[in-house]
This record gives C-alpha cells, structure tokens and sequence, in this order.
C-alpha cells in the first residue's frame, strides 16, 4: 500500500509541472477529473480480478519522469521503421508529433489526420466532442492516467462515407532511456456513416532503458463504416507497454481489432469494444509471441448493449522461455442485447517447460435469447508433424518455423488482404524464424501432448 | 555396393528391446517385404531407418549407399535419399500440401547441389504426378492432409514419394485399411517408381499387397528377427499357413488361425 500511495505523490509532482497553459479549458478540466480518479485508486495490484496474472508493481515502484526534450533524430535513425508501403504516416518520438518524418501528403477531401496536440491547441473544438467520452477512467486507473496526462498522439476524422485507400499508420518510437521516463500517446479516430479505413498503432525501440507507454485509443466507428485496427508492439524487452483500444460500435459498424504483440517486457493489451448499435459485427484477433521473460497480458472486454450484433475473439499465443502469457476474455451482454451471437477462442502453443499461460474467460449475460461459446486449447509442437516434415527433407529449424507459422497464419488469414496484413505477415515471420532458431535445441526432451481443452 | 546394409540391429524404445539383431541387405533394383505379425518390430524398423530419435539404437550398423545412417538426423537421411510412407500419415494443419511438397523438393535439390525448383518449373512436373496417383489437384490446395481420406493420404503419400524420387523407399503399411480400387492406384504409383536404381522395403502385415506389388523377396519378421527369408512364394505360404506357423518354429505354442 505503502508503494501505491508514494507512487501518486510521484505522479502529482509530475502532473503539477504539465505545462498547460496552451489548452483550451475543457482540456484542462478533463485532466484534473482524470487526475483526481487517479489519485483515488492508484495503480491496481493483482488482488484486482482484472489484474490476476499481471503484477504492475514493477511500475508502481518506478519513478518515470515525463519526456523532455527529445534527442535529435536524422532521417536515417528512422528508414529502417518507416512503412514498406504507400500510406499516410505520423511518427511520434517519445511522446511527441514529428512532423518532420511524418508524411500526411495531400489528403483525399473529407480526411482529416495530424496530430492531437496541434487539434487541441489551434482548433480547440474539433475533438471536445469526443476525446474522453468513451475511455472509462473511473474503472481503469491506466486509462485515468492517461488522460490526465494526455501529451500528443493522433487525430484522424473521415467523413461520410469516404474510402481511405491507404493504411493511417501511427508509430510510436521510444529513443534511449537514461532514466525512466513515461510516455501516454492518445489517439483519437472517428469514422464517419458509411466510411472506410485501416489503422495502424506501432510502437518500437531505438534504444533501450525503462520506458512506460501507457496509450490510449478512442475509436468511433459511425453506421455501417468498416475500420481495422492494427495495434503492432515491437518494443524492447525492458519496455513496459499497457495499452488501451475503446471501440464504440453504432449502428451495423464493422471493426476488426488486430494485435500482434512480438515484443516489450511487461506488455498489457486492452480491448474494449461497446456494441451500442444494432447489428454491429466485431472481431477482435490477436497473436502474441513471447519469450526470455516476457509477460504478454491480453484483456478483453467486450460489450454488447444492443440487439442482433456479432462478436468473434480469436486469440492465439505461442510462448518460450520463461515467458507469460495471458488471456482474459470478459464478454458482458446487457439486457437488452438479444439475439448476441459472441464466440471466444484462445490456442496456445507452449514451446518450453517454463513458459505459462493463463486463460480465463468471463461471461456475464444478463440477455436470455443469446449465443455465447468460448473454448481454450493448450498445447505443444506436434512432434509427430515435425518429424514428418522432416523426414521430408526439411530441416529442423525450417520445419518449426513452418509449424509456427502454420499456427500463426490462422491469425493473418483474418486480416484483410492489403497493405497492413503483407506488413504483418512479414512481422511474424522474422520473428518466428528467430524464436525457431531458439527452441532446436530446448525442445528435444519436450513429450508429445495432444490439445487439451481446459474451457 | 549395395544400397542398404543392415547389420545386427538392435532398437529400443522407452526401454523396450523391439530389435533384437536384424540383418538385412538390399541393393539397387531390389524390392523387399518384410512380413510379420502385429508388434513383430516391421514399423520400429521402417521409423529406425527414417531415422526416428525415440527410437534407440543399442548395437548394429546402418551402411546407405556407404554412408553410415545411424549419424544421420531425419532430414540428412531424407536428402541423401531415403523415404519413409508413413502407415498414418500426420495432419500438418497451416501448411498447404503443394508448398510443403516444393519446400521438401527444394530442401533436397539444394542439399545435391542443384537450383531451387521455382513455381514454373513445379507446378507442371507436380500435376503429372498428381495423374499418376489420380489426385485431385484440388487436394493439393488444401493444408498437408487435412481432411483427407484414410486412401487420399495413403495416395498422398507415394505422391510425395513420386515427387521427391528417392533411392530407398520404405513403405509402411501403406496398404493398410485401403479398398482394392485404392490399393490398385497406389500399387500402381509405387510400380511406376521401380527401377534399377531404387530399391524399396515394402512392409505389410498382409499378403494381398504382394500381389500388386510383387517383391524380390520376402522376410519374415517374429519377435524383432528376421526367422525366414525367401522369394515371393514365402508370402503365399504365409497366407496360408498364419503367421503362427513362423511363431511354430521357434516357440512351439498351439496352433491358431
């Protein structure tokens, strides 16, 4: 408790140096409520239920100081994480816009993308409709922190039903750390009746140090609009990642959720879509891979308020080395939310003894003419199939990489085919030639075990 | 030379002595079958030779082609050419039948030292094949046998062998749990793949396939040795007489059909 309290004084110096002068009132206001709800809960420990298998006291102890200056970066620190494909890209360097790497070209007409900051302090208006009216601060002590803090990030408005042909990619790049610092990009997407676009949040290292991102994504996605989300984290294994995507559903929206978490140390994932229209359809699909010490915590909250509408949560993780991993898949279905068709799904390959993953579904329905399945699989590398392939010819390394891959295309083959799916296959790819290269040697002893179905 | 040399070959799994001294000589051009009763040791042997790791080799050698087998890991064996038609061929979800059969091709090419076949190059070689096994070539777009039909992977199997051409193929079982139709179609790919440069260790538990396949010769297999060997009239006197009759000769036990 001790830690927990000593923590809030830290962040209060902090938030009492924010500068703030430049904002416009409304800003401010949403700040000091945050701010105050923060210092009311403090960070969670894991006798919270929605933190059972994560323990963030590793954050709590640490004394992170907001950016300052950041260092001056050539164009060349950053070709190598620029995206491969045309799109329309911000980059972000600890926390703030850059809008000398960033390319915004000309925009199609009723696109609107730059940076949130920039919104908040020339056209004071554009986002106070909808910045922190979907994030629930009073529930989740990050998401409050955030606000309070709320430093840059992203604002993107498509209109009525304009198609955005090229991915919006956000990438978040963390220089080297002296001494811990904390970053909380916040993103604010609207879509427009009818509009259609894909998004994709990046977060990587240049250099490494203890650095927090604590994001948070506010996405409204009009009737009818079609938006995917790709929220990629590639960080270094000594970052600590939480992040937070609210999606609010209207009427027949369509949103598929992707994540891929390949690195950070102490990474916690939040998904929460509110299906608050009629047949609104959403799919939440994920991977994380994860090895050395890695803790990849997946939290899940889906909520259907409305009638007729679809979820599907498909989660896969392929975990080594003494890594963790973690799934929680909350679905709530409120009263009125008949005819809810909602599945949940989480497979899991553990490639060494010391690996863990806990799964844990969650279902409260108060609707009584619903669908609502959720299963969990547990498993290895099928030693039969890596000795027929290579008894074939293949040899080991290449053989566990295919069946990685194998394993993880089941979560590519949901993304739709363009830009950011290629981007994210390419990704996993790299990532799991070298988490294969890993396990040759560890795995000889490992028995062959069947799925086991533990929901 | 000859192709394959085995000699007095022991093999054990979790402790269990399965191979208890086989002596085994093929060469080039040979087809032999290995007969014998179930838990008589012919799989052990077929997965020893395809260079399986829980199996374990307690004494005896393994020459191929002059090389010393035993050394080698699965996918050495493989390149260097030996093949196994697994009696249950394994479901490999995720990875589409056509690109596992290029990959493997590939792997092989590439250990002989030769280019890399690329899609242009494959895609034809592979449908005639396919014609060979009459194989749907929609099979192929599917993942490594998923789905398949006992027979369609049994197919699929001397289809790969058909693709990667190898100098000893083993065949376990393959026509175990085939109708004649199927057993037909795969006799006739495994035939179409005789020559004087491949020999072939057919291993069944029954004779029928003998019939379809007509070997060189035929061993009988009983408790982890090989108790008789002959030609292809063995094979019909085992038919006749049960495998009971091998058992006879060596432990005398009440005879049974």
């Amino acid at each position: 408790m001790s830690t927990a309290i000593a923590n809030v004084e830290h962040y209060l110096e902090a938030f009492t140096r924010l500068p703030r002068t430049a904002e416009p009132d409304w800003l401010k206001q949403l700040r000091e409520d945050a701010f105050a709800r923060f210092c009311q809960t403090g960070l969670p420990t894991t006798h919270d239920e929605d933190w059972r298998f994560t323990n963030v006291s590793a954050i709590a102890k640490t004394e992170f100081e907001l950016p300052v200056d950041p260092p001056q970066l050539s164009a060349a620190d950053l070709s190598a994480w620029k995206f491969p494909a045309s799109a329309i890209e911000l980059i972000f360097v600890d926390g703030q816009f850059a809008a000398e790497f960033s390319t915004i070209g000309s925009l199609p007409p009723g696109v609107q993308v730059s940076s949130l900051k920039e919104q908040n302090t020339k056209h004071s208006n554009a986002a106070k409709e909808q910045l922190g009216r979907y994030l629930n601060v009073e529930r989740d002590a990050f998401a409050a922190l955030n606000t309070a803090f709320i430093s840059d990030g992203a604002f993107v408005h498509v209109s009525r039903g304009v198609v955005v042909e090229v991915p919006i990619r956000l990438l978040f790049v963390s220089t080297q750390a002296a001494a811990p610092r904390m970053v909380h990009p916040r993103n604010l997407l609207v879509f427009d009746q009818e509009s259609q676009a894909t998004v994709i949040e990046e977060y990587v290292s240049l250099g490494g140090g203890t650095v927090l991102s604590n994001s948070a994504t506010e996405l409204v996605a009009g009737a009818n609009a079609t938006v995917s989300h790709y929220m990629i984290e590639r960080e270094k294994v000594d970052a600590f990642n939480i992040s937070t995507l609210r999606i609010q559903h209207e009427r027949s929206a369509n949103v598929a959720s992707h994540s891929l978490l390949l690195g950070g140390g102490l990474v916690r994932n939040n998904v929460h879509p509110v299906l608050a229209g009629e047949g609104g359809e959403c799919l939440i699909n994920g991977l994380f891979v994860g090895e050395g010490r890695q803790h990849l915590d997946n939290y899940m909250h889906v909520e259907h308020a409305s009638p007729h509408c679809s979820s599907r949560q498909f989660y896969n993780g392929i975990l080594d080395g003494h890594a963790h991993g973690v799934f929680h898949g909350r679905i709530v279905v409120h009263k009125d939310a008949q005819k809810t068709d909602a599945k949940q799904t989480n497979r899991n390959l553990l490639l060494s003894d010391d690996a863990q993953i806990d799964t844990k579904p969650q279902l409260e329905i108060y609707a009584d003419d619903v669908k609502c399945t959720h299963g969990a699989t547990i498993g290895q590398i099928d030693e039969n199939a890596l000795f027929y392939l290579r008894s074939r010819g293949i040899d080991e390394i290449s053989a566990r990489r295919l069946l990685l891959m194998a394993f993880a295309s089941e979560c590519l083959e949901r993304m739709a085919a363009g830009p950011a799916r290629e981007y994210s296959e390419r990704l996993i790819h790299e990532h799991l030639l070298k988490i294969a290269d890993h396990v040759t040697t560890a795995s000889a002893s490992v028995q062959n075990r069947s799925w086991e179905e533990v929901g | 030379m000859s192709l394959l040399e085995i000699k007095n070959l022991h093999a054990s799994v979790d402790g269990h002595e399965i191979l208890k001294g086989i002596n085994l000589t093929i060469n080039p051009g040979e087809v032999h079958s290995i007969m014998g009763p179930n838990g008589s040791g012919k799989s052990t042997l077929a997965q020893v030779l395809a260079r399986r790791q829980a199996y374990h080799v307690t004494a005896g050698s393994i020459n191929f082609l002059g090389k010393d087998l035993l050394e080698m890991k699965p996918e050495e064996a493989a390149c260097e050419g030996v093949f196994l038609a697994f009696q249950y061929p394994v479901e490999v979800p995720g990875i589409g039948n056509t690109y596992f059969m290029r990959s493997a091709l590939n792997a092989i090419r590439k250990h002989q030292g030769l280019d890399e076949m690329d899609a242009m190059d494959f895609l034809p070689m592979f449908r005639e094949k396919l014609k060979l096994l009459d194989m749907d070539e929609k099979l192929m777009n599917r993942s490594v046998n998923e789905g398949f039909s006992g027979g369609e992977k049994k197919r699929n199997e001397i289809l790969q062998m058909a693709v990667l051409q190898p100098r000893l193929a083993i065949l376990d079982e393959t026509d175990s749990g085939l109708d004649i139709d199927a057993l037909r179609i795969v006799a006739n790919g495994v035939n179409a793949l005789r020559s004087t440069e491949r020999g072939m260790l057919v291993v069944t538990h029954y004779q029928r396939l003998l019939n379809y396949i007509v070997p060189d010769f035929v061993h009988v297999l009983v408790d982890g040795r090989i108790v008789r060997s002959g030609g292809p009239e063995l094979a019909l006197e085992l038919e006749e007489k049960g495998y009971s009759w091998t058992e006879g000769a060596r432990q005398p036990e009440p005879a049974s059909a």
